[in-house]
């Protein structure tokens, strides 16, 4: 088979021993053996027979298989789980209420009237459930039909699918996929028995762990050894610590084919631990043994429930159903006393002869029994006022969602060219929440930077190379320029003088010169890369061999070396380009593979490794291409301590080299006297690329003499060879001794990718308002990194660090890191409260292990109150569960409405916590988008998610929510009204189809067009204008204030209706015939105003018309006397009273178009003429905006529009833009300074002095 | 393909052929809608609007307003309390106890015609505290058998009028029917000349095709222990029983005029009208009012003030509010757009 084959060779070329290589504390020898004496207790009783999955069969020893559901229901349980669901809402539980009522002969209208849309809305909640659900179902049929090779017997393997798998499997798990459950690593393709684990799934971090199995199963690498394989597990139970693992391998020779001759036991550790969901990387293939399974597993354990959301509008609107159902016992109690004091009256039958209340008596009416009477009017009541507590309202809402989520999903501007995915809504309930957000919680890796480091710049020997105009200077200039512009027009003229404009000029055009282009398109320039993954690097005097022209050849030379020999990395072939010979590196870290490639592109290739030799092909002085070969002597491994790593190399000519790359103050400490030539230079660079969110590194190097070498190697091997704690301590201090009196050669800048738009991104958003806080499992140098490439950091910044001190961190004891914790948290809000610097921007940056210390009870609220008064705060090290944890905490102690974005599972918590959790679609890995409410292939379409989708959702279910309850308001009264006059007996004024069309067809259209379609302003001009946005944040659309209002503009506009109807047409002829109204007459006029009013007032509050709005507002209008039309013509034994109440009786009486038109016009003067006063004094910032735009014929670039622009972003202290103003204020100071250095010099007159100096001091 | 893909190398990020179907059938497709970008309207309220709005409703409203008065000044209305006088003065129960006795209820009254008063004249009579419009009341009634001879069982509707006592069907059934009234009228001039009343075209045409049978004929009606208002004649049809017709179209205010006939004959000013009416119809017990009323009709009905002076009214306030506006907007007018009042602008900082 050539694929056998093909693998065997790939397995030869691995074969390095990484345990060799390495140093420290990766591969340390395993402990002696100890058995643990608790397995079998309580906690620890799990037994897994390994290869012998039978065993599992049966109990005890039958543990759950394999498959996972995240599904919340199955065929049988959904209905009523989902049933039960639906009536914890109140309202529903209302609906049903009436719903049963309404089959007694208690109600007023038709029971299907009543039901009908109940079962709507159950049904389409239930039905999106169930859906939703699906699509659960589906994604986990997905993952559990994933295959896996496992082992059945004889040595053979076969793919299986997930589910199928039990506990005892042996699995073989290739290059690049993930595992299947939790797996005890048994060995690997390495002959070692190390594999690499990428566990950002699990954790956020992007660099791989290193798993080593253990010796006595190293032997175990070849398929057809399993045959014989015989062991047990005996370990812990299952539990969601990720980082533990407890457990025994019991093991007998293999050449015993008896399974119970197991003859030792071997401690197993964490190291042996392959976690589900965590994926095998650089290592071509693995074997393991199942121990925990399917919901055993430790990432399930960790998952949790996602919790139904709902958004705070609709939290809101239960408080304003509590009102409305409060006015409905209201009046129902109104009406219902008053009925029993009425009928209470009515003892004697002479009194109201003719409604003979106690012969053949009627329950409701019983003067016997009042009480009973009084109960039957009160239910009676309640269902006939229920349309104050509207159930269409729940219909329309679902709808409009439904439609509002629709128009998000099929936005062209939120589609992704690349990956083809478009943002999509995948809950709808929180649309309207899109516009209130005011912190957003974000995720580092895969959501801000798409996980691809690239080289970007370098300074060798004190020269920095790739270009040195960064991105905020350029703006910075632009802007200037584009500010001597506006302050000509600007008549505050506040700061600004012209003179100080024009030489703003001379100063700022050179730099303008250098880049066309707009920076915030967010396009770098792409042109020098070939389509090179990770190298952008454009600079010609390094390209192309021209590096050997320089002066310093040799340091050159070195540096490069540094590159390409400093690592432990292996370079992988390349197929399909036989074109070039450009090879690909897989490293423990991506750092380290763009630095190989950097190198392979300045001519530096590294070509091979073996156990101890590297081989590169160099580009000699002369220009040619050699290959030299390099003897690996020590390799001294990065850790989090010792911030640096070292290679110590012999090179072909004998001399012994040790490089060494690291963070830079730990390697400038490590500098001889005379290696500090750079030292300056460099140090200036580092400043800039690190101002530009590169991550940096410094080369050095040293020639190391033989003797000094070979002394200090056998202390490094005696250091070595000692078993026991101190081992680490010793070995790190011999290292030591080896890496002092370096050379430094210059520094490299890594740009950890951002995704596109990332940076203007989050400058808009910090324009809207939005805080946004950076939460990720990476180490803190990645993420304040991160911080400054998209400008939630910056230098001038007050930067504050929240870490236990090492003392305090070693003692372990909670009592004294909470102090410390403590002591740091109130240095630093005393300083944000300082008067001095209190406008000063700053950030706080939050380790891990500090957060959950911070995070406590007890020091939980000066950590928030700090927190909030900075500009960014950046977590770093934080576990998904801690994620979560924040953004619970955020969420309850500050009262914000906080979205959280991510990408990986361990966002999941985060995102199911938050308001609104966001997942990124774009990569691979679904648990993050399963779990959020909406999901987007980019980071950036937040941007117009937020502050176009958002605020338009918002305002339109606001403003449809306030409108639906002032309807049924009015309509629901007028009913109420008319019980005044006919003694509360509950007798209804309209017809019952005119009660089902009123919220069915007459209402329903126009209020889901104002739902769907409105829009206040344009989606560029609510991009334009990020003030906007903060009309959301403040939540000025639906507070109690206007939700007060519109309630008290349907009552007043009921009382209008029904007391005009009332007065005018009754009692003397409404006709010229002489005809007087009755109960049908009066019901279908009083109907025809509510019908015109409730219309006509949408028509107010709607400022965006299309034709859908027109034929919805007319069309409802028309469509009631259609249906008046149609239902009179119906033969009287259908239509009853109505039977030709248009054409003969109401149509031809003009008293009935008139009270129409008065009625209509007296119920909209009182919004009309608020409306009127507030656009015309206190008018919103829409209404200017709007007039702006389309109520003066000026063009949309005048000064006006473009300086408004401008200040309507709010003051902050992060994003690009704030760093770019930053800047020109820096800039113009050194300007002044200049020109006040140049003034002095050219005159000393005291008099000129003065006029000059004057604006500078009114500056300060 | 004629056009091979160029050998470029192999990074993921690279631009795929854009006209691959595969992208394009997932991008979502353009259309005004789906992007929001119908053309749409945008009113804005600008003052030139809002004075234009409030002088617009001025101009209509105040016509109609006198329109409306005019014709409410020309009908002419003779209102006549009769429950008073036209029973035993005393307490409340004398009066009931005297409508429900056997005694002669014969009541003359004197009108004055104040105005010409052209044909037709039309007679109500007006009851007060009457609920016509209880639910009990009101669904006491059966219209299938009031359109339908066969429907003639239909009465489960009626309770408590539904049977007479030994079980046969009343027509018509129902409290409605069984409470009708049953006051009379007849007119005559000072000069003793009868005025004749015509009863017919007083309900509506609709009623008389369709609701009411003309084969449905009153049977068991007023039969039992409890007479309730007036007999009918069992051998007309219900269809023609115009007073009955008029009756069941049940009012929807506890105060509500009926038509009793029409007067085809002018009256003129001054003319003194005897009317010699029964007064049978129990009002006593609740306390309600009866009225006879004489009034002509103008276009817009009877007479009615209240329509004009509310036309008036928000005619005058919808110009004094234009005036206001005016004044507003001359004095110290809001330049359209005005930046200052962008929240920004006026708490700069503070947002």
């Amino acid at each position: 088979m050539p694929a056998n084959v093909e693998r065997k060779k790939k397995k030869s070329k691995g074969r390095v021993k990484w345990s060799n290589l390495y140093t420290f504390s990766c591969f340390r020898p395993p402990a002696p053996a100890s058995n643990r004496l608790d397995f079998g207790q309580p906690g620890f009783t799990r037994v897994v027979f390994c290869n012998d999955s039978g065993k599992h069969k049966t109990k005890p020893y039958k543990y759950s298989g394999n498959d996972v559901t995240t599904t919340k229901y199955n065929v049988i349980t959904f209905l009523p789980k989902s049933l039960f669901e639906q009536f914890r809402r109140v309202a529903n539980l209302y609906f049903l209420l009436v719903a049963v009522l309404s089959v007694t002969s208690l109600a007023p209208f038709s029971p299907l009237s009543l039901i009908a849309p109940l079962v709507f809305v159950v049904g389409i909640s239930m039905l999106k459930e169930g859906v939703e659900d699906w699509h659960r179902f589906i994604q986990d049929m997905e993952v559990n039909s994933r295959k896996v090779n496992v082992h059945i017997g004889g040595g053979v393997f076969v793919d299986r699918q997930w589910k199928m798998l039990r506990v005892g499997d042996v699995v073989k798990v290739n290059k690049n996929e993930y595992f299947p459950s939790d797996l005890l690593l048994l060995s690997s393709s390495y002959e070692d028995g190390v594999c690499y684990v990428e566990t950002m799934n699990l954790d956020g971090e992007t660099n791989l762990k290193i798993k080593r199995c253990l010796e006595c199963t190293l032997g175990f690498d070849e398929e057809i050894k399993f045959s014989k394989f015989k062991a047990v597990v005996r370990c812990e139970d299952p539990n969601s610590s990720l980082y533990t693992f407890v457990a025994n391998l019991e093991f007998g020779d293999v050449d015993d084919s008896n399974d119970l001759d197991l003859n030792s036991s071997y401690p197993v550790s964490p190291s042996q631990f392959l976690l589900r969901d965590s994926k095998l990387q650089n290592t071509d293939y693995v074997y393991g043994v199942v121990i925990f399974t399917g919901r055993d597993t430790k990432v399930v354990r960790n998952s949790m429930k996602s919790p139904s959301k709902r958004s705070r509008v609709e939290r809101k609107m239960d408080h304003v159903i509590y009102v409305l159902f409060f006015m409905l016992l209201l009046i129902s109690l109104i009406a219902s006393v008053g009925s029993v004091m009425y009928t209470d009256r009515d003892q004697t039958d002479k009194e109201w002869w003719y409604l003979r209340l106690m012969d053949d008596r009627d329950a409701s009416f019983d003067p016997g029994n009042p009480l009973v009477s009084g109960f039957l009017q009160f239910l009676r009541a309640l269902i006939l006022y229920g349309y104050l507590i509207p159930i269409s309202l729940y219909v329309s809402i679902e709808v409009v969602k439904f439609l509002q989520a629709m128009l998000i999903n099929n936005d062209q501007d939120l589609f992704d060219e690349v990956s083809g995915k478009s943002v999509e809504a995948r809950t709808s309930n929180l649309n309207e929440e899109l516009g209130q957000v005011e912190m957003v919680l974000t995720d580092k890796t895969g959501t801000l930077t798409c996980n691809q480091m690239e080289f970007r710049k370098c300074s060798i020997e004190g020269v920095s190379y790739g270009g040195d105009v960064n991105e905020i200077v350029r703006a910075a200039s632009q802007r200037m320029n584009i500010d001597i512009q506006s302050y000509r027009f600007n008549l505050d003229g506040d700061d600004s003088t012209p003179r100080d404009s024009m030489e703003t000029v001379e100063i700022s055009s050179d730099h303008v010169n250098e880049s066309k282009n707009s920076i915030l398109d967010g396009e770098h320039d792409m042109k020098n890369l070939g389509g090179i993954k990770g190298f952008n690097f454009g600079d010609k005097r390094l390209m192309n061999k021209m590096w050997i022209h320089g002066s310093n050849v040799w340091d050159m030379m070195m540096f490069f070396r540094v590159m390409a020999l400093c690592h432990t990395g292996i370079p992988v072939e390349n197929e399909g380009q036989s074109g070039n010979h450009r090879l690909k590196y897989e490293a423990e870290s991506p750092e380290e593979v763009t630095f190989l490639i950097a190198a392979q592109e300045f001519g530096f290739q590294f070509c091979r490794r073996t156990q101890s030799l590297l081989f590169v092909k160099e580009i000699d002085p002369s220009g040619l291409e050699v290959e030299r070969e390099y003897k690996l002597l020590n390799l001294l491994e990065f850790s989090s301590s010792r911030k640096r790593m070292s290679v110590i190399v012999r090179d072909e000519f004998g001399q012994i080299f040790l490089l060494c790359k690291g963070a830079d103050n730990t390697i400038f400490d490590r500098l001889g006297d005379g290696g500090r030539a750079y030292q300056h230079a460099t140090t200036m660079h580092l400043a800039n690329y690190a101002e530009d969110g590169l991550r940096t590194m410094v080369f050095a190097y040293k020639k190391i003499k033989d003797s000094e070498y070979e002394e200090w190697s056998s202390s490094f091997s005696k250091a070595k060879a000692i078993i026991g704690p101190g081992r680490e301590e010793l070995l790190e201090n011999v290292s030591e001794i080896i890496e002092k009196d370096l050379v430094l050669l210059g520094a490299v800048a890594v740009d950890d990718k951002l995704q596109d738009g990332v940076a203007e991104c989050i400058d808009k958003l910090a324009q809207a308002g939005l805080k946004i806080w950076l939460l990720t499992g990476d180490k803190k140098e990645t993420a304040v990194n991160i911080g400054f490439a998209c400008s939630l950091l910056r230098h001038d910044m007050h930067l504050f660090n929240l870490s236990l001190s090492r003392e305090v961190e070693s003692k372990n004891e909670l009592k004294a890191m909470k102090d410390d914790i403590l002591n740091q948290i109130e240095a630093s809000y005393r300083a944000t409260i300082n008067e001095k610097t209190k406008d000063d921007p700053f950030a706080l940056v939050v380790d891990g292990k500090a957060l959950e210390i911070a995070l406590r009870n007890d020091t939980r609220d000066e950590f928030l109150q700090l927190a909030v008064n900075c500009a960014s705060v950046i977590c770093c090290r934080v576990s998904p569960k801690q994620k979560a944890l924040i953004t619970r905490l955020v969420k309850k102690y500050t009262g914000k409405m906080t979205l959280a974005i991510g990408d990986g599972a361990n966002d999941v918590g985060m995102i199911q916590e938050a308001d609104i959790g966001i997942g990124i679609s774009g990569m691979e890995g679904m648990q993050a988008v399963m779990a959020s409410d909406f999901s987007m292939p980019q980071f950036r379409f937040l941007e117009r998610l937020l502050i176009v989708h958002g605020h338009w959702c918002y305002k339109r279910i606001s403003k449809m929510i306030l409108y639906f309850v002032y309807k049924n308001i009015v309509f629901g009264l007028t009913l109420f009204y008319y019980e005044l006059y006919s003694r509360f007996s509950g007798d209804v004024l309209y017809d019952g189809w005119y009660m089902v069309m009123f919220n069915l067809f007459l209402t329903s259209l126009p209020v889901i067009s104002l739902g769907v379609l409105e829009q206040d302003v344009s989606s560029d001009i609510c991009l334009q204008f990020p003030a906007l946005y903060q009309q959301g944040q403040k939540g000025i659309f639906f507070s109690w204030k206007r939700i007060i209002g519109w309630m008290g503009n349907g009552v007043l506009t009921s009382l209008v209706i029904s007391i005009l109807n009332v007065y005018i047409l009754s009692p003397s002829a409404f006709r010229k015939g002489g005809q007087v109204v009755d109960i049908a007459h009066l019901g279908v006029t009083t109907y025809t105003t509510i019908v015109w009013t409730v219309n006509c007032q949408i028509a107010l509050i709607i400022t965006h018309f299309t034709w859908i709005q027109h034929i919805f507002i007319w069309g409802s209008i028309f469509s009631w006397y259609l249906f008046l039309l149609f239902y009179g013509a119906l033969p009287p034994a259908y239509s009853n009273r109505e039977y030709k109440l248009l054409v003969e009786a109401v149509g031809p009486a003009p008293m009935y178009w008139m009270v129409v038109l008065l009625v209509v016009v007296i119920s909209l003067l009182p919004y009309f003429i608020y409306m009127v006063i507030q656009r015309s004094f206190y008018p919103m910032d829409d209404h200017v905006i709007q007039e702006m735009k389309y109520g003066r014929k000026v063009v949309v670039d005048d000064e006006t529009w473009l300086r408004e622009k401008q200040s309507s972003r709010k003051a902050t202290h992060i994003g690009f833009s704030a760093r770019v103003d930053a800047k020109i204020l820096y800039l113009k100071d050194q300007l002044h300074k200049k020109r006040m250095f140049i003034i002095k010099s050219i005159t000393n007159s005291p008099i000129r002095r003065s006029i000059s100096v004057n604006p500078l001091e009114n500056r300060d | 393909m004629s056009n091979p893909p160029p050998p470029m190398s192999s990074t993921p990020a690279e631009p795929q052929d854009p006209s691959s179907p595969r992208r394009n059938s997932k991008r979502p497709k353009y259309s005004r809608f789906t992007q929001q970008e119908l053309p749409a309207c945008k009113p804005i309220l600008t003052p030139r609007w809002v004075i234009s709005v409030f002088l617009l409703v001025t101009i209509v409203f105040v016509p109609i307003g006198l329109a409306s008065l005019f014709a409410s000044r020309d009908v002419v209305e003779i209102v006549n309390r009769y429950d008073d006088q036209c029973a035993p003065s005393g307490s409340r129960s004398d009066k009931v106890r005297f409508i429900q006795s056997a005694a002669d209820k014969t009541c003359n009254r004197t009108l004055t015609v104040p105005k010409h008063m052209k044909q037709p004249i039309y007679v109500y009579y007006q009851l007060d505290n009457f609920y016509q419009n209880h639910r009990r009341y009101v669904k006491s009634r059966s219209d299938q058998q009031l359109r339908n001879k066969n429907d003639e069982n239909e009465t489960n509707t009626c309770k408590p009028e539904d049977t007479t006592e030994n079980g046969t069907t009343i027509v018509p059934c129902g409290l409605v029917a069984w409470s009708m009234f049953n006051d009379t009228f007849s007119f005559s001039t000072n000069k003793n000349v009868q005025l004749p009343i015509t009863k017919k075209g007083i309900s509506w045409k609709s009623d008389r095709d369709h609701k009411f049978g003309k084969d449905v004929f009153p049977k068991n009606f007023q039969n039992g222990k409890l007479i309730g208002g007036a007999h009918l004649n069992e051998s007309i049809p219900l269809s023609a029983q115009e007073d009955l017709i008029v009756w069941m179209r049940t009012a929807a205010l506890p105060t509500f005029r009926k038509l009793y006939g029409k007067i085809e004959v002018d009256l003129q000013a001054g003319d003194t009208i005897n009317v010699i009416m029964q007064n049978n119809y129990n009002t006593y017990s609740f306390n309600g009012k009866k009225k006879l009323v004489l009034s002509t009709a103008s276009w817009l009905g009877g007479k009615n003030n209240f329509i004009g002076i509310a036309y008036l009214a928000v005619g005058g306030l919808c110009f004094v509010l234009a005036m206001i506006f005016t004044i507003i907007y001359l004095v110290k007018p809001r330049r359209l757009g005005d930046p200052t009042y962008l929240s920004w602008n006026r708490s700069p900082g503070g947002h």
